[in-house]
């Protein structure tokens, strides 16, 4: 992990020659004319790890597709790093919901895991020696290299989320997407995330996480994105993460925001 | 010595079963197993369109028909799931049968307007004769199945990607949507040509029988294509040698037969994933529990009998394993009203965990020690569930005797030094006690 090139770390000012990370403009997308976002604009200036937070089908993971170009875009258009995502694909990383494959299919967690290399094997050209020993090394990260050579529906869910997170980390991007990394998953899982998400971004890489639990995101994210259909707000933790805008975002649901009060409480106490 | 005719029909038989292996293994593992069966039926139709148009049997034509109906049924199908709320099952249940009809519908047309000789060779088309296969078909299955496996062979690792996860194809920038398209029009290609021998009603059987038969033997993508492609040329080989031994045996159903039998040997004797196998696992763990079960019943019972006597808290444990029990006197305490089965404390006794006392049965040495960690794992299970209810989702599999691999040892040691606190961690000394692996 170490070896990846590094972007110089940037201080507070935003450096106005260097395009954005993300720029999300104005994007729409809706189901059969129903919307599920709604003209979102969001500016990410420079690395930094985001929470995305808001109710159930408030478009969390739909706004992460849309980035991804998974979903279509009613209207709108996404950059990254001053491009179209898609000339940025090799510098994305990408960790779906673990619901999303079938996890009897015929592979082994090491395959899974070389299934990041891909991207930069392009076409044809299949994984050797260097892809087996990188993605070992980033299954050492995640705390699974005894289970290489496991078929992936012998896991537990964590150590599937495990495997997810092994295979990002080997496609070596520069900007990460996890939907729901620790959703169901046990307290060792999350740790692991969790220390991973501060060495991604001690890198210098910015990471997107679609986050459901209020009491974790001060401790967790430098930003967060607060979503209800529409952006709500968005912007540092400590300014954007306040009583106010979560009423805004949740609405009336007080049991979720006493959660998120504890949370705001005891950051403010542990200053 | 084989006979010319046989040998091509052997030779094209085996191709066939060998690519519908190869490309089925794909349509499977990607749920698309029941869209082979629709694209069959839908080809049907086409076939008969082009004996319509040139009048006269003309394969290249009738399978260029075949493909085209065969594709028009399956985008309608796509279609129809896209565009109304009809679910998949029952748009392939939809087109299928209309296409199929269709098709019936026109052989009837041409069986009434010509003669009675050239509507045998539709028939063919609908039940399958390899019997008849001419060089001609030979060559042309020779080349499909050749394409088929330098197509895989090439787009292995791309093929493996999508069909796996589609969605993290496309972020990585593969062109997914083309990549899957290229996986249909193999399987539709080799169901169009596989149709004269095997027919529409048939062939897709030949798709899904070696595939769903070779997962159960291996956990490799690799391995389960060239399982599956082997099993499939075996079979439909078998099929042809049986169907031309034995007069009137059409040849489709005959292949699919065999390939079923290969499929239930499968489903029932596999190593690992077998029914056979599994039901085998299965007794063992019930076993496992209900040793577990009775070891700690046993200490839990000694325990409880040491405390009324008013002895020490649960450490030394040195006295404990006199206590006997005594299935007389089940209903008598607690821990022992569900008394253990007698098959149960017998082979406890063989396993060398019990030994048999006076009046009943008494923990061993070994017993003892094992059964202190039993309980101990079992104590920590519970105290774990009740204080993180939230975390039991994330643990696939509950052994008590394995709680330090499952649990962080952090959080272990947490919950040992509640259990001691409260006077209930056994002691356990040393190393763990080997237990055969269930």
């Amino acid at each position: 992990m170490t070896t990846i090139p590094q972007p110089e770390p940037k201080t507070h000012e935003p450096d106005s020659a260097a395009p954005p990370v993300l720029d999300v403009h104005d994007v729409t997308v809706a189901y059969h004319r129903r919307p599920v976002l709604w003209d979102v604009d969001l500016t990410i200036q420079e690395p930094s790890l985001i929470g995305i937070v808001g109710p159930n089908g408030a478009g969390k993971s739909t706004l992460i597709k849309a980035i991804l170009g998974l979903v279509p875009l009613a209207s709108g258009s996404v950059a990254a790093f001053g491009q179209p995502i898609d000339r940025q694909r090799r510098r994305i990383g990408y960790v779906p919901q673990r619901e999303s494959v079938d996890w009897d299919f015929p592979v082994s967690v090491l395959d899974v895991v070389l299934m990041g290399t891909y991207g930069q094997l392009g076409w044809f050209r299949r994984p050797g020696r260097r892809q087996r020993a990188w993605a070992l090394e980033c299954l050492e990260h995640v705390g699974l290299a005894d289970l290489a050579r496991q078929q992936i529906g012998q896991l537990s869910g964590g150590q599937q989320q495990r495997t997810f997170l092994a295979r990002a980390l080997a496609q070596r991007a520069d900007l990460y997407f996890m939907d729901e990394p620790m959703a169901g998953v046990d307290a060792a899982t999350e740790q692991v995330i969790f220390s991973l998400l501060r060495e991604l971004r001690e890198q210098g890489k910015t990471v997107f996480v679609v986050h459901h639990d209020l009491r974790t995101v001060p401790e967790y994210y430098e930003q967060v994105v607060l979503l209800n259909m529409r952006l709500v707000a968005s912007g540092r933790t400590e300014t954007t993460f306040t009583r106010a805008n979560l009423q805004k975002t949740y609405g009336g649901r007080l049991d979720i925001l006493d959660d998120a009060a504890d949370a705001l409480a005891a950051r403010e106490r542990s200053r | 010595m084989i006979a010319y005719n046989t040998a091509v029909v052997l030779a094209g038989a085996s191709l066939l079963g060998a690519s519908t292996g190869l490309v089925g293994s794909f349509a499977v593992l990607r749920r698309r197993a029941l869209l082979g069966d629709a694209l069959a039926h839908a080809a049907f139709p086409g076939v008969c369109l082009a004996f319509l148009c040139l009048d006269r049997r003309n394969l290249p034509a009738m399978l260029v028909g075949a493909l085209m109906t065969g594709i028009v049924g399956v985008s309608l199908l796509i279609g129809l799931r896209r565009a109304t709320r009809v679910k998949e099952d029952a748009a392939i249940g939809v087109v299928l049968s209309v296409f199929f009809g269709a098709g019936l519908a026109l052989s009837r047309m041409i069986q009434n307007r010509s003669s009675a000789g050239s509507r045998a060779g539709l028939d063919s088309y609908i039940f399958g004769s390899a019997a008849t296969m001419r060089l001609a078909e030979l060559w042309l299955i020779a080349g499909v199945a050749a394409a088929c496996l330098a197509i895989v062979l090439v787009l292995y690792k791309e093929f493996k990607l999508v069909a796996f996860d589609a969605g993290f194809a496309r972020v990585q920038g593969w062109p997914a949507g083309r990549l899957d398209l290229l996986l249909m029009g193999l399987i539709a290609i080799t169901v169009v040509i596989g149709l004269p021998a095997v027919g529409a009603v048939l062939i897709a059987a030949m798709l899904i029988l070696p595939a769903a038969a070779a997962r159960f033997w291996t956990d490799r993508l690799g391995v389960m294509l060239v399982v599956s492609a082997a099993l499939g040329a075996t079979s439909a080989a078998a099929g042809t040698l049986l169907s031309a031994q034995y007069d009137g045996l059409p040849t489709g159903p005959t292949i699919v037969l065999v390939g079923a039998a290969a499929f239930l040997c499968s489903a029932l004797f596999a190593l690992r994933r077998g029914a056979l196998s599994r039901s085998v696992r299965q007794l063992r763990f019930r076993r496992r529990l209900e040793e577990q079960r009775l070891l700690r019943t046993l200490y839990e019972a000694a325990e409880a009998g040491r405390q009324a006597s008013g002895g020490p808290q649960p450490s030394p444990l040195a006295p404990l394993h006199r206590v006997t029990h005594q299935p007389a006197n089940a209903g008598r305490s607690p821990a022992l009203q569900h008394a253990p089965r007698p098959a149960a404390l017998r082979r406890a006794v063989r396993a060398g965990w019990l030994t048999v006392e006076p009046g009943g049965y008494g923990l061993s040495e070994q017993g003892l020690s094992r059964a202190a960690h039993v309980v101990r794992g079992y104590r920590l299970w519970r105290l774990f569930l009740s204080e993180c209810a939230d975390q039991v989702g994330a643990f696939g599999e509950l052994d008590v005797e394995a709680v330090d691999e499952r649990l962080p040892p952090g959080v272990v040691s947490a919950l040992e030094a509640r259990l001691l606190a409260e006077g209930r961690l056994p002691a356990t000394e040393g190393e763990r006690p080997r237990v055969r692996p269930s």
